[in-house]
C-alpha cells in the first residue's frame, strides 16, 4: 500500500503532467490552421508581407471578407464567393431532405415489412456507399445531358440524392433494426397499413437518427467538390468548387487575406452544425464511416 | 376461388384480401422499388457503363468502336499513370499508418481520466467537419515557403530553417500526408476511442493486479480487443485514400508537374480536360478494383457480424 501511494507522487505525477503536454501539444497542432486563417483572414495584405503568421493583426480589418463575400475573381468573373454560398444551399437543402426521406421509408419497409429479398436489396444499396465516385462520372455527365439537367442545380440535387439514398437507407435500416417488432406487428393486428404505422409508430420515436443523416448529408453534399466540379456550370457551381477557382487564380496580387476569409466563409456552415450537434455527426461519422 | 372461400370463413381476414388490402402487402415493395431501381441504374448501370467506355477509343465524346483492352494497355505504359499509382502506395501507406498511430495515442491517452476530455475531443475532430478544399487551401497556406511556416520559424531566429515541400516536386507528396492526417487522425482517435470505452474495465484492472505495467497492459490486453477497431479504421483509410481527389486539386493542383497526381486527379484530367475517355475510363475501373480488393473481404465481415449479432 505504502509503495503503491509512493509511486504515485512521484513517478505517476511526472507521467500525468506528460500525458497532459502530449494532449494540449497535439490540440494546438489541430488549432493553428484554424488560427491562422482567421488571424490572416482580418489583417491587411503589408501585414502578412511583414509579419508573421502568428502575429497578431496590428490594424485589424474586415474588409477581405467583405471582398471575399462579394468581389474577389473566381475564374473568370469578380463576384466573390457570396452567390455561390447560397448555391450551395440551393443544391443542399432540397437534396437532403429528399435522401434523408426516402432513406427514412426505405430502412422502414427493409426492417419492419421484411420481404423477400429485402436483405439482398440492402446489401445491393449499400454497395453505393463504397465506389469511387470517378466509376459514375461519364456515364452521369451523359445522363444528366439526356434529362436536360447538365449543369443545372437540379442535376446536382440529382446526384446527390442517387448517391446519398445508401447513405441514409443504410442510418434509418440500422437504427430500426433495433427497434422492437412487437410494436409493428401488435398494430397491425389491429388494422393499421404501412404508413400509418411509419407515421404513428416509427416517426415519433425516430428524431436522434434523423439528426445524424441530416448532419451527414448537410456535410457531405455541402464539402463535395467532386460532383460539383464535373457536373455545374459557372452559375451553379457549389462554394468549395468557386473556393477553389478564386485560390488557383493566378490573375494579379495574390490576396492571402481574401483567400482566407473565403475559406473561413466556406467552412462556417459545416463547423457551426459541428459545434452545435457535434455528437450527432461522431454517431454519423462511425455510423457511415464508409465513406471519405 | 379457394383462397375466397377460406378468407371468407376465416372473417376478419376478408378484408385483407380486397384490393386495398393487396396493394398494402405489396406498399412496402413499392416504395424500395425507385429507390432500388435508382441504385441499380446509376450504380451497377454506370459502373458497367464505364467499363463499356474503357474498352473503346472514345477521346472527346463517348463512341462505341471497341478496342478491347488497349486502353489498359496504354496505362500499364504510361508514365504519368506510374507516378500517380506510386504516389496513391506512398500517400495511402503513409496517411494510414500515421493515423492509426495518431488515432491509437491520442485516444489511449484520453482514456486516462483526463479533464476537459469533451473540448479536447472537440478539438481534435474538428477537421473532419472541413471541406478538404479548405484544408488544402489553408495547408497551402501554412506551407506558403517565403510566408508561411518556414518564414515564421526563421524569424523566430533560425535563419537556416526550411521547408519548402510544396514547391519541391520530391516532397510535395508528403504535404498531402501532413494534411491528411490533420483532417483524419481525430476521426481515428473517436473510432479508438468509442473501442476503448467498450472493453470491460475488469478487464484491465485484472491485468494490474497481476503486477502488469500500464503500457504493458495497453499492449498485451487492450491491443487484441481493439483488432475490430483496427481493422476498420484502415479499411476506412485506405478506401479515403483511393478517393482522395479534392485535397490534391486545392493544395498541389497534382503539381509540380505531375508529381502529386493521383489516380483520382488521373482519371479527372484524362477524361474531362484533356478528352481521352477511354483512357479516363480505363483508369476509374482500376480505381474501383482496388476499392473492390480492400473492401469485399470487409463487407463479408461485416454482413456476417451483423447475422451473429
Amino acid at each position: 500500500m505504502d509503495n503503491v501511494i509512493r509511486r504515485r507522487t512521484l513517478g505517476a505525477r511526472l507521467a500525468r503532467w506528460a500525458v497532459y503536454a502530449v494532449l494540449v501539444g497535439m490540440a494546438l497542432f489541430y488549432l493553428l490552421p484554424l488560427v491562422v486563417m482567421l488571424l490572416t483572414s482580418v489583417k491587411p495584405l503589408e501585414e502578412i508581407r511583414a509579419g508573421s503568421l502568428l502575429a497578431l493583426p496590428q490594424a485589424p480589418t474586415l474588409a477581405p471578407w467583405v471582398k471575399a463575400w462579394s468581389e474577389a475573381c473566381t475564374g473568370m468573373r469578380c463576384e466573390g464567393v457570396g452567390g455561390y454560398f447560397w448555391n450551395s444551399f440551393r443544391i443542399v437543402i432540397p437534396a437532403v431532405a429528399i435522401s434523408t426521406f426516402l432513406g427514412a421509408l426505405n430502412g422502414y419497409a427493409l426492417t419492419k415489412w421484411r420481404f423477400r429479398g429485402a436483405d439482398l436489396i440492402f446489401a445491393l444499396m449499400l454497395f453505393g456507399c463504397f465506389i469511387p465516385f470517378q466509376v459514375v462520372l461519364l456515364p452521369m455527365a451523359r445522363t444528366l445531358g439526356w434529362l436536360g439537367l447538365s449543369n443545372s442545380t437540379a442535376g446536382l440535387v440529382l446526384v446527390h440524392v442517387v448517391f446519398g439514398i445508401a447513405f441514409t437507407t443504410l442510418f434509418f435500416r440500422n437504427f430500426y433494426v433495433a427497434i422492437p417488432n412487437e410494436l409493428v406487428s401488435a398494430a397491425k393486428l389491429d388494422g393499421a397499413g404501412f404508413f400509418r404505422i411509419f407515421w404513428r409508430i416509427l416517426l415519433p420515436v425516430s428524431a436522434p437518427i434523423f439528426v445524424v443523416s441530416v448532419i451527414w448529408q448537410f456535410t457531405q453534399i455541402w464539402n463535395d467538390f467532386l460532383f460539383g466540379v464535373a457536373f455545374s456550370a459557372f452559375e451553379t457551381q457549389p462554394v468549395t468548387v468557386a473556393l477553389n477557382n478564386m485560390v488557383n487564380t493566378s490573375t494579379g496580387v495574390k490576396e492571402y487575406n481574401v483567400d482566407m476569409a473565403a475559406a473561413m466563409i466556406a467552412a462556417l456552415p459545416t463547423l457551426v452544425v459541428y459545434v452545435l450537434a457535434g455528437k450527432y455527426f461522431v454517431r454519423g461519422l462511425t455510423a457511415g464511416s464508409v465513406k471519405g | 376461388m379457394s383462397t375466397t372461400s377460406l378468407a371468407r370463413g376465416v372473417g376478419t381476414n376478408a378484408a385483407r384480401r380486397t384490393p386495398a388490402a393487396r396493394l398494402q402487402d405489396w406498399l412496402p415493395r413499392l416504395v424500395v422499388a425507385p429507390s432500388f431501381a435508382v441504385s441499380l441504374f446509376f450504380v451497377y448501370g454506370f459502373m458497367i457503363w464505364t467499363f463499356i467506355l474503357s474498352l473503346t477509343n472514345s477521346r472527346m465524346l463517348p463512341q462505341y468502336d471497341f478496342v478491347g483492352f488497349a486502353q489498359y494497355a496504354r496505362l500499364m505504359v504510361n508514365e504519368r499513370w506510374w507516378v500517380a499509382s506510386t504516389n496513391l502506395v506512398i500517400f495511402g501507406g503513409l496517411f494510414v499508418v500515421i493515423c492509426l498511430v495518431i488515432g491509437a495515442g491520442l485516444a489511449i491517452l484520453l482514456d486516462q481520466r483526463i479533464r476537459q476530455e469533451g473540448v479536447l475531443r472537440t478539438v481534435y475532430l474538428y477537421p473532419m467537419a472541413l471541406s478538404l478544399i479548405v484544408t488544402g487551401v489553408v495547408w497551402k497556406w501554412l506551407l506558403n515557403p517565403s510566408l508561411g511556416i518556414e518564414s515564421m520559424v526563421r524569424g523566430w531566429g533560425f535563419e537556416s530553417f526550411q521547408f519548402d515541400w510544396l514547391v519541391d516536386s520530391d516532397m510535395a507528396i508528403y504535404t498531402l500526408v501532413l494534411a491528411a492526417v490533420w483532417q483524419a487522425s481525430g476521426f481515428v482517435m473517436a473510432l479508438f476511442l468509442a473501442g476503448l470505452r467498450g472493453i470491460d474495465d475488469n478487464i484491465l484492472k485484472a491485468a494490474q493486479l497481476d503486477g502488469a505495467s500500464l503500457p504493458r497492459v495497453y499492449w498485451r490486453v487492450v491491443m487484441p480487443c481493439l483488432r475490430p477497431v483496427v481493422f476498420s479504421a484502415v479499411m476506412i483509410l485506405s478506401h479515403i485514400a483511393i478517393k482522395s481527389f479534392d485535397l490534391v486539386m486545392a493544395l498541389t493542383g497534382g503539381g509540380p508537374g505531375y508529381a502529386t497526381d493521383l489516380p483520382a486527379t488521373f482519371m479527372y484530367a484524362h477524361a474531362f480536360t484533356r478528352a481521352q475517355i477511354g483512357l479516363g475510363s480505363a483508369s476509374a475501373m482500376l480505381m474501383l478494383g482496388a476499392v473492390l480488393a480492400i473492401l469485399v473481404p470487409y463487407l463479408f465481415s461485416e454482413l456476417r457480424g451483423r447475422k451473429h449479432g
